[in-house]
């Protein structure tokens, strides 16, 4: 078989405080191979955190701990932060959740674009300008002189996100950990978005990561999918089964959502068992 | 009776190069206890439409009016009394350092009411929230629990029309659930008027009667839910924006 992409066995993130030990993630593993791994659950139950440990961007006094994190059979927990910096961005990418946070807000969107391009390449600066605006236009934003111009704060949401995917897609690297990449988008922006993200994983080769709570889009979008409740996996499916989940959790998020095509008077609202987090975690690795 | 109407409103922001129509030509009402939704994608300019209603974007031309009451540029106190509105993002719209008895307490004090007291327990049950919640600062509540306190906040002057702008799209969907059941069991209690922005057709249809969608800062079109529920709208971009959200 050949070798997955990133290989993540028991991973812990911990926070200490003044209460004890809180732990966010708990022991999770899973595999990603050049696939669509959807990662959902609600706020809170460790989906964002995975997705920094993987990466390493758990501050102290917060601990990553892992039997092993290997991307492309290199322990990741092993690097030094020096190392680390070549593998972030060039070769695992990240797109937060917020734009607003994300972007700086006191320089134009062209500079931060045109900056993150020519830090891992050396060109020009009018050839980072040409591969700027390609780049916006390939995440669908119409008029991007106007944009290139413009400070974050002029900017929608949902453009500020897809200038933060851009930015995130120009180096090329072989995964990209996408958290709520979409959730601030409209339903037609968020089809081109993923379209582009697809088209990426496809052409390139790409491993993808996508962490969100909106079920429904994971289950049209991604390959596989885990489900995340109170820092464990609860459960793994592939994404095209995943409205035949078995876990009352997620039959629980199912039924919260409204449905076009069925109304109903009152949504159901989720009761949690506190079973659900004391099972140990489910393995996503294949 | 007609709680609302919007007769050809434009909005636009900056100038030269750089202006920007956001709205153009909106002409809608709103009947009085109705829940009325607008849809369309970021930058359509249906947040815009609440903002030029609210006073929040200074630049429009075109005529509003609330409950008969033609607005002018300058809204008088009673305006507030009648509107208020929720913010999409309860993490923005909340001041950091305020208690949720500040910020009750404070906009029951800017309307003149004098039991403020009593006043903010009783808005803090309405919201299902309870008094244990009147001494925390935002830091110490969930998202679904800050959105609370900010309808709690847009109901404290006893509005008729209240201007949600994606109320639940920071929240989770099991959140979500809790909210929109809440604003539905408000508008019956009190027999409010909603304008509801979502860029969630399914939340909108399961919240509103009628809907208009927005298109590049134009209505394209303004339906019932139930033509919606039926795939029955005619304009081509509604239909797109249907099919993208099934």
């Amino acid at each position: 078989m050949m070798e997955p992409l990133l290989d993540v066995e028991n991973l812990w993130v911990k926070f200490p405080s003044r209460h004890g030990v809180f732990d966010a993630v708990r022991g999770v593993s899973f595999t990603l191979g050049r696939e669509r791994l959807g990662i959902v659950g609600e706020s809170g139950s460790g989906k964002s955190m995975t997705g920094r440990a993987i990466l390493r961007l758990i501050r102290s006094p917060g601990i990553v701990e892992a039997d092993h994190i290997r991307l492309e059979g290199v322990d990741l927990l092993k690097k030094t932060e020096k190392e680390m910096r070549a593998v972030r961005g060039q070769r695992i990418s990240m797109v937060m959740q917020d734009p607003k946070f994300s972007l700086n807000p006191v320089l134009t969107i062209g500079d931060q674009i045109m900056e993150s391009y020519r830090l891992h390449n050396s060109v020009t600066k009018k050839a980072a300008y040409k591969k700027s605006i390609e780049m916006l236009v390939a995440v669908s934003i119409r008029d991007p002189d106007r944009v290139m111009r413009a400070y974050p704060h002029e900017m929608s949401g949902g453009m500020g996100q897809r200038i933060m995917i851009a930015m995130m897609l120009i180096p090329n690297p072989e995964i990209l950990i996408a958290d709520e990449p979409t959730s601030a988008l409209d339903v037609s922006v968020q089809r081109q978005v993923l379209d582009i993200m697809d088209k990426l994983v496809k052409e390139r080769g790409m491993g993808l990561i996508f962490i969100s709570h909106d079920l429904n889009l994971v289950a049209d979008f991604c390959d596989r999918v885990l489900i995340m409740y109170a820092g464990r996996v609860v459960e793994v499916c592939d994404a095209d089964k995943l409205h035949e989940a078995k876990h009352p959790y997620t039959r629980g998020l199912l039924n919260s959502l409204p449905r076009l095509d069925a109304p109903r008077d009152r949504l159901d609202v989720l009761e949690r068992d506190p079973e659900w987090s004391r099972a140990s975690s489910v393995s996503g690795r294949i | 009776m007609k709680m609302l109407e919007v007769n050809d409103l434009n909005v636009w922001f900056g100038m030269g190069r750089d202006r920007v129509d956001a709205v153009l030509g909106a002409t809608f009402n709103v009947e009085k206890a109705e829940s009325f939704g607008l849809v369309g994608e970021s930058g359509s300019g249906k947040s815009t439409i609440l903002r030029a209603l609210t006073g929040l974007a200074p630049h429009w031309s075109g005529s509003l009016s609330v409950d008969g009451h033609p607005i002018g540029k300058k809204r008088p106190k009673s305006f507030f009394k009648t509107v208020q509105m929720v913010f999409q993002d309860p993490y923005a719209s909340l001041h950091p350092r305020h208690s949720v008895d500040q910020v009750l307490g404070e906009t029951l004090q800017l309307h003149g009411f004098s039991d403020i007291d009593n006043r903010v327990v009783k808005l803090l049950d309405d919201v299902g929230l309870g008094q244990k919640f009147r001494f925390r600062y935002p830091h110490q509540l969930s998202g679904g629990q800050r959105q609370r306190v900010a309808i709690a906040r847009a109901l404290a002057p006893e509005p008729e029309l209240l201007l949600l702008d994606e109320p639940t799209s920071a929240l989770d969907v099991s959140v979500q659930a809790e909210i929109l059941n809440l604003l539905a069991d408000l508008r019956e209690d009190r027999g409010l008027t909603y304008l509801m922005v979502s860029h969630d057709l399914s939340v909108v249809s399961h919240m509103c009667d009628r809907l208009a969608v927005m298109k590049d800062g134009a209505l394209v079109e303004v339906l019932d839910v139930d033509a919606l529920r039926h795939m029955k709208a005619s304009h081509p971009y509604s239909q797109q924006l249907l099919n993208a959200s099934i």
